[in-house]
């Protein structure tokens, strides 16, 4: 390989045989491994799917790319450098609203670059801009309790891609709205996306949006001690449109393999919950 | 965070039309005016008809007149000054004291866990006890009352700061240092607004709590004040004069009330209407 090709190859985020223990709470010796020798890495431009059963630690993956989060053994990379402290190239897209309550959505998106120090006038001519781009126009003054869900997230979007992040994480984002404003803004995000190619790491426990969003799809083991047990490549052409591909032979194809792989982890997962 | 537009209509509108709703708030001013002349009204007949004694229980009549005695010859507005003045400062100090006391604490835990003690401890002693000590050691004037009513109006807003700092939604927090916020942009951006309406729950019963600062602080001993007045009038059994202070300071309590929710409404347009 030469140096061009390497320098080609640097993954967005690399986490190499990273593990994370957490205290048990109430407890000085217990300690619960969340995840345990997890290597994976995603490419620069590539959109990444973790999928896995409920409570396998997929956040906590998220939330060491993210720097939020050190991991108790092993390293994490991004663009080959080692990670210390937060991702700064990283924009985090949260399961739970995350938005500013006390902020109206124009403030919110303009949140980022006031951080930054950018002057008034141009950050909020920004913000208006992103807005319209996520759908929001006229909306700008309104308060996130004012918005519907499906609004919300809009703005939670827009507030992180405001600032240019080269790496997007996000953790379950549209779980929590109806099916109809969930595949609209899957595919909006597809549509942001294919602008200008991001490295996206999506967690979901749902396989479909998975599939259907995704370049790669990488499959956890139930927790605890999750680890990556399959990665599948989703070679459905693109641009996408995220309910008609799921009626392609390949689409179905891809499920039927990917789940043959996960079905066993999804029943460990439910087993070990009923346990707890 | 810049003021709010003010454009912005209400989300939940009462399922009563406009012209409804103006005929419903017309007809509750006018219970609520009735309901006060009905128990005037009644204070009246039951203590002219001597009922009631007229020396334990005063007359409406004869508190009106006391009333306007202290406010047409102005007798009343240099011991209003002064415990307005007192109410005022121990509630601005107090307030002022708890929120840096709060932030500070909510933020640094090891500060919060060597401190709790104490603080539990100081705020479970009846604050009131320490008037004489205070007396003793700020004076007669207004600055006994002030300090009196700062411990009183400290630990309210102290221990919502507190509270409301550690409520701050950590996924909020997090998303905000994804953000790149720093620390001191953690401060401005979160934890002060996220805390506001912790605070303002808190104020609402500080300002009832300066005033009894002030007035016990005045019992206790001074030479101005309308706890003075209250006081001075008990000596003699002026009944009338007593009700006539505790009405002047009711009002005066009610109207400071009334301007902390008129500034809470200013800063909180962002919460759904409760």
């Amino acid at each position: 390989m030469n140096l061009v090709q390497r320098s080609l190859a640097v993954p967005a985020v690399a986490l190499d045989a990273v593990e994370c223990t957490f205290p048990v709470t109430g407890s000085t010796e217990e300690s619960y491994t969340a995840i345990r020798d997890v290597t994976l890495s995603v490419a620069d431009g590539e959109f990444l799917s973790i999928v896995g059963p409920t409570g396998c630690g997929k956040s906590t993956i998220l939330n060491i790319a993210a720097g939020l989060l050190a991991p108790t053994a092993g390293n994490v990379r991004v663009f080959g450098k080692p990670l210390a402290g937060l991702n700064s190239t990283a924009g985090y897209l949260f399961q739970a609203d995350a938005i500013m309550p006390w902020r109206t959505a124009l403030q919110n998106v303009a949140a980022g670059l006031e951080i930054r120090g950018v002057a008034d006038k141009q950050r909020h001519a920004s913000a208006r801009d992103w807005l319209r781009r996520v759908g929001l126009a006229g909306k700008e003054n309104a308060y996130p309790h004012q918005l519907s869900g499906g609004m919300r997230r809009r703005v939670a979007l827009a507030q992180t891609l405001i600032v240019g992040p080269k790496i997007l994480l996000m953790d379950e984002p549209f779980s929590a709205l109806d099916v109809q404003t969930r595949q609209l803004m899957e595919n909006e995000l597809l549509e942001l996306w294919e602008a200008d190619r991001k490295s996206v790491i999506f967690i979901t426990h749902d396989l479909e949006e998975a599939i259907s969003l995704s370049d790669r799809v990488i499959v956890l083991s139930a927790g605890p001690g999750t680890r990556p047990i399959g990665e599948f490549v989703i070679d459905l052409p693109r641009p996408r449109d995220v309910a008609e591909s799921r009626l392609l032979p390949r689409f179905l194809e891809l499920h039927s393999q990917i789940w043959a792989t996960m079905r066993d982890e999804v029943l460990k997962g439910y087993r070990q919950n009923e346990r707890s | 965070m810049s003021a709010a537009d003010g454009a912005l209509s209400p989300v939940r509108v009462a399922p009563l039309r406009v012209r409804q709703r103006r005929r419903r708030a017309m007809l509750v001013r006018l219970l609520r005016f009735s309901l006060l002349l009905a128990l005037l009204a009644i204070w009246h007949v039951l203590t002219d008809f001597d009922i009631l004694p007229v020396y334990i229980f005063g007359r409406p009549l004869g508190v009106a007149q006391q009333l306007w005695s202290w406010f047409s010859t102005g007798y009343i507005v240099e011991h209003l000054i002064t415990t307005l003045t007192e109410t005022l400062l121990a509630f601005v100090i107090g307030t002022a004291l708890g929120l840096l006391f709060g932030l500070w604490l909510g933020l640094s835990d090891l500060a919060a866990q060597v401190l709790d003690p104490f603080l539990k401890a100081v705020n479970s002693m009846p604050r009131i006890v320490l008037g004489p000590i205070f007396a003793v050691w700020f004076g007669l004037g207004i600055w006994s009352k002030v300090a009196l009513g700062v411990t009183i109006v400290f630990f309210l807003v102290f221990f919502n700061v507190f509270q409301g700092v550690r409520e701050v939604s950590p996924t909020v927090l997090s998303n905000a240092r994804m953000l790149g916020a720093s620390r001191r942009q953690l401060l401005t951006m979160v934890y002060i607004p996220s805390a506001t309406s912790w605070v303002f729950a808190s104020l609402h019963n500080a300002v009832g709590m300066a005033f009894v600062g002030a007035v016990v602080g005045e019992y206790l001993g001074s030479a101005r004040g309308v706890g003075y007045l209250i006081l001075q009038a008990e000596g003699v059994f002026n009944i009338d004069a007593i009700f006539a202070g505790i009405i002047v300071l009711t009002a005066f309590a009610y109207c400071l009330d009334q301007a902390v929710s008129m500034v809470e409404r200013r800063l909180l347009v962002w919460q759904p209407q409760r």
